[in-house]
């Protein structure tokens, strides 16, 4: 009975490890967060201070971007930036020619100071301060028509950008059975 | 019914002379049969042979290998012609990558979940390894996966499995149940997504919805026995079964919980579809059930008419295979396929079904049906749906024609 009672007691223990904390790991500093916490969402949550103008986009622009996305975003080796004319009807089902570009397919501004900030230039990833972020994405906002020249994008201005596809994007509906959608 | 040994070498002289596959290339002014051959004895009877080793290596006689793309190779295809089962040996599943490999030391690794959560934590590799873990053999497909046929880019006649859907793969995946850890940090409930992040220079960032943590994600730390492969995400990835590769983020450094997604570039400009309406879905993360048959296919050639066993994968990113049908016909009538052991949710499943051809012009097709009753779709019904040039979710049924000197072309969505 008492040796039941021990098996009971290790089987109730060992099936309730999925349920409960075990207490592994530390608990995260908020300095170490704060390290690599550098995503940016589309409400602004996320953006450090700074600000940038589209004068000094241009600048940084020519000496950093324009080797590889054009010299004024029309693309190179690396894809093209600028366009909000093509793709007005916005049929990219069905006109293969059409290039998606920030003007004319990405949804929210917030993502292109999230992703310029983490992932370029391509061969400096990572480099470049919050005022050249600011001011880079100004310049190509700026070139796509969507801020006027004198735009200053800071942590308040850029989230209220609104993308000229910003409405154009759906849930997923898939969800398998026999219609194939 | 067994494949004669001479279709795998026809493989390789097939690649070399007309440089499809970039296995081995014969030497110039030398036939190509005997300069590819490495030298063994003529009777191995008679010789001993060499000891045991450290680490062991395919027969010099076997030299299946990736298929790398682009200028930058930002992706390399899996050799689906060349695999029996359903496993892919680690070194020949599909990489995308945005940043190259990174070198990571499994000593320097760890990983943050923070966000909304009762307690942010920090996990070291040895951490996640002391939590309970758990294995599973799933697959993976890039969601741009038979773009290439999709599209009907270029010759489309002369391809092989592996340039027409080589971004797929299956491995037993080892790691820790994603809700274990959300559950250790005391996630808040009203988390509804989570991004995950990698630590490449790409910094890599997908969100998604926390039901998927719930359900089947998982932290991995293992592939096929053995620690990640660097082109898997060495030492940790997410792994997300039966959706779409990009979102399982390879070199995880952070997951971060919120109320609302990140809308990261890949998961905005990039990993959306275009519909015909004019909207273009986002989220699109599972994969549609799809088949493909691998044998016979380009370049192989039947010696002669007789009996042959069609093989090929089938899968689907909502569960189990419940049936393939195979076509001998162009599509005129179906026979069901035997599936092998095991069918697993959101895993490749190998299909056979023995054939006889009688010689003259055949067109061999697969269908798959996973069970929530999707059938894999034609081509037609597919491109109503998404249009010529929506960007991602390829899967159609695909053809191949054997013609009357047993030569296999492609054939697209059939003849």
């Amino acid at each position: 009975m008492k040796r039941l009672a021990i098996v009971a007691a290790v089987v109730l223990s060992v099936s309730s490890l999925s349920a409960q904390r075990l207490g592994i790991g530390r608990v995260a500093t908020p300095d170490e967060i704060r390290k690599i916490d550098i995503d940016v969402m589309p409400d602004g949550r996320g953006l450090p201070d700074g600000k940038g103008t589209v004068a000094e986009g241009a600048k940084i622009y020519a000496a950093k971007c324009a080797s590889c996305h054009g010299a004024t975003g029309q693309g190179g080796s690396a894809e093209r930036l600028v366009d909000r004319e093509s793709g007005k009807n916005w049929d990219f089902a069905t006109n293969a020619k059409l290039v998606k570009t920030v003007g004319n397919y990405w949804p929210y501004a917030t993502t292109l100071y999230d992703y310029t900030n983490r992932a370029m230039p391509f061969m400096q990833p990572g480099t470049l301060t919050p005022d050249e972020t600011y001011s880079l994405v100004a310049y190509i906002l700026a070139l796509n028509k969507i801020v006027p020249e004198d735009a200053e994008m800071n942590r308040i201005t850029l989230p209220a950008v609104k993308m000229p596809s910003r409405d154009r994007f759906v849930i997923d509906n898939r969800k398998g059975g026999k219609v194939v959608k | 019914m067994d494949r004669p040994k001479s279709i795998s070498r026809r493989r390789i002289l097939a690649a070399g002379t007309a440089g499809i596959v970039g296995a081995a290339l014969p030497i110039a002014g030398q036939n190509p049969d005997q300069a590819a051959r490495p030298k063994v004895p003529v009777d191995p009877t008679k010789v001993q042979g060499p000891l045991s080793t450290d680490v062991g290596a395919r027969s010099p006689f076997e030299r299946p290998k990736r298929l790398s793309l682009g200028e930058r190779r930002t992706s390399s295809l899996t050799p689906l012609q060349d695999l029996d089962g359903i496993i892919t040996p680690a070194d020949l599943h599909f990489e995308r990558h945005h940043g190259g490999v990174p070198a990571i030391d499994p000593k320097q690794y760890s990983l943050l979940i923070h966000g909304m959560v009762d307690r942010p934590l920090v996990f070291t590799l040895d951490d996640l390894r002391r939590f309970p873990g758990k294995s599973m053999i799933r697959a993976m497909e890039c969601s741009g996966n038979g773009g290439r046929v999709y599209r009907r880019e270029g010759n489309q006649t002369d391809l092989t499995p592996q340039q027409i859907d080589g971004l797929t793969s299956t491995s037993e995946w080892t790691g820790v149940p994603l809700a274990t850890l959300l559950r250790e940090a005391g996630a808040s409930p009203k988390a509804t997504w989570f991004l995950a992040e990698g630590m490449d220079a790409a910094v890599m960032t997908r969100s998604i919805p926390i039901a998927k943590a719930w359900e089947d994600a998982m932290i991995a730390y293992g592939q096929n026995g053995e620690p990640l492969r660097p082109e898997q995400g060495y030492p940790v990835r997410l792994f997300l079964p039966g959706v779409e590769g990009n979102a399982s983020v390879k070199w995880l450094r952070r997951i971060e919980l919120a109320d609302q997604p990140f809308m990261t570039r890949e998961e905005t400009a990039k990993y959306t579809d275009p519909l015909p309406d004019g909207t273009a879905r986002i989220f699109s993360l599972d994969m549609d059930a799809k088949s493909l048959i691998t044998e016979p296919s380009f370049p192989d050639k039947l010696t002669g008419p007789g009996w042959w066993e069609i093989r090929g994968i089938a899968w689907s990113g909502r569960g189990r295979i419940t049936r393939v049908d195979i076509s001998a016909d162009n599509g005129r009538t179906w026979k069901p396929a035997k599936l092998d052991d095991p069918v697993l949710p959101k895993c490749h499943t190998r299909f056979r079904l023995p054939w006889e051809w009688k010689g003259g012009e055949a067109v061999i097709m697969s269908r798959a049906t996973d069970e929530t009753g999707y059938v894999q779709p034609t081509f037609d019904v597919l491109l109503a749906a998404r249009g010529p040039s929506t960007a991602y979710h390829f899967n159609h049924i695909r053809a191949w024609k054997v013609m009357a000197d047993g030569a296999v072309k492609f054939a697209g969505a059939g003849a």
